[in-house]
């Protein structure tokens, strides 16, 4: 326990998202918007005592919005946030996949209307093995990993 | 009922009252009056057809229609966005039928505007008064929805109809055999839907060992501009062409639809056998849109 305080507490205020899939740290990190100046520590394939591998990411001074919040569940529904503010655990928020995600992700098919129109994306989350996505306008299912995510 | 947009909408209390109001409109019992309600026919994608069924169904309740086919004549040539276009129209109209190439754009119409929109095809992707026509066929010819057995013939993969035709089904237990070329079959898609579902099918390629287990063939016309060369498509044309010599032995009950227009995947000697039901199909697509039309501006 000692050694995973000592993790935890490595950074002053901020957000830690731990039980990342091994793997998926630098997807996660591609969504969030960060600023050139938040200090970043990514951890790659380490041990974990619940899944074996994980990813980690820490970062300084950066308080996740809602949105970001939803992107990270799509692609890395396992994770866990952490917000660490004067060194202590303020809150800890498992991620819930939203039933559906509003404007994130851009249609892949080209005759959906969300291409044509000016308009917000709408997005349905299904999950079964993995997870996938339906456009409530064209009704087309991706496989997360088939779509882009803008946040 | 605010809208009709697609069939994954429906449940199947909603989908058997269609199907109910169709066919008490069609017996007389209930006789809908929307007279003074003006119907604005959008065909921003030309279908005289689809068109012509409408227009006839708003008529035979009374009400009034005005139509626009086509993108060149409106203003949408003139880049005004589909929103607007929408906008003005609900300003004047009490329902909009629309038909475009657009997919879920009568999705985003409904959220535009506040006037009922009724999906007259949105592209590849839905075209639920098809389907609520094809049921009410199935359901007047067979007596029931339940537990059919079903052969859909022809192009399976880019066919709008039999997509949502099999979602449409997917409540009542059918049995379903897909008939098609091999570069035609059903989306991996629905296939992994129908497994989720647990819904018995079977991919095959001629129809002639199944036709005498059937009670429903639907036929849909195989393009040639779908095949990589006319040298293929001549090569497979002639195996979903359905004849009279076939139905020698097939149930009683068994009919063949069709979405229509038909080229030559039917022989018009079919025409004259009892199994023919393509016509009668689409006459009952104007029950099915006086049922819709009814229930959407609420005058049953
Ligand atoms: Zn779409």
């Amino acid at each position: 326990m000692p050694k995973k305080q000592l993790k935890v507490d490595a950074i002053k205020n901020g957000t830690v998202i731990d039980h990342i899939a091994a793997g998926k740290a630098l997807s996660v990190a591609e969504i969030i918007n960060l600023n050139s100046s938040d200090e970043i520590m990514v951890g790659i394939n380490l041990s974990s005592r619940k899944t074996g591998k994980k990813d980690i990411i820490k970062i300084e001074n950066h308080e996740l919005t809602a949105d970001e919040v939803n992107s990270i569940a799509l692609i890395a529904p396992s994770a866990t946030l952490t917000i660490i503010n004067d060194y202590k655990v303020t809150k800890k928020i498992d991620l819930e996949l939203p039933e559906l995600i509003n404007g994130l992700i851009e249609c892949p098919n080209h005759s959906c209307v969300t291409n044509t129109e000016n308009i917000k994306t709408r997005f349905q989350t299904i999950v079964n093995e993995t997870i996938s996505v339906r456009c409530v306008y064209c009704e087309k299912k991706y496989n997360v990993d088939e779509v882009n995510i803008n946040v | 009922m605010n809208n009709l947009i697609s069939m994954r909408d429906l449940s199947k209390q909603e989908i058997e009252r269609f199907l109910d109001i169709a066919a008490k409109i069609e017996s007389g019992e209930l006789r809908p009056d929307i007279s003074r309600k003006l119907a604005a026919l959008l065909f921003f994608e030309p279908s005289t057809r689809t068109l012509f069924s409408f227009e006839t169904a708003v008529k035979k309740i009374g009400g009034e229609t005005f139509s626009m086919i086509g993108t060149s004549s409106s203003s949408v040539k003139k880049g005004e966005s589909l929103h607007d276009t929408l906008k003005t129209i609900s300003m004047y109209a009490d329902l909009i039928v629309m038909r475009t190439t657009i997919e879920g754009a009568a999705r985003y119409a409904s959220e535009v505007v506040d006037i009922p929109i009724v999906n007259a095809g949105d592209g590849a992707n839905q075209h639920p008064t098809q389907s609520l026509l094809d049921l009410y066929s199935m359901v007047k010819t067979q007596g029931t929805l339940n537990n059919l057995t079903l052969g859909l013939v022809g192009d399976l993969r880019y066919g709008r109809t039999v997509h949502s035709l099999v979602q449409a089904l997917k409540d009542f237990n059918p049995k379903f055999y897909f008939a098609s070329p091999a570069h035609l079959r059903m989306p991996s898609s629905i296939i992994h839907d129908l497994k989720e579902k647990n819904i018995q099918f079977e991919e095959i390629e001629e129809i002639d060992s199944i036709i005498n287990e059937l009670d429903i063939m639907y036929v849909t016309r195989i393009q040639r501009e779908r095949f990589p060369s006319l040298e293929e498509y001549e090569k497979v044309k002639d195996s979903y062409v359905i004849d009279v010599n076939m139905l020698d032995n097939v149930k009683d009950n068994f009919k063949i639809l069709h979405p229509l227009p038909r080229v030559n995947e039917i022989t018009k000697a079919v025409d004259k056998t009892p199994y023919a039901y393509y016509f009668e199909q689409a006459k009952n697509g104007v029950y099915m849109r006086q049922a819709i039309l009814s229930i959407l501006l609420k005058a049953i």
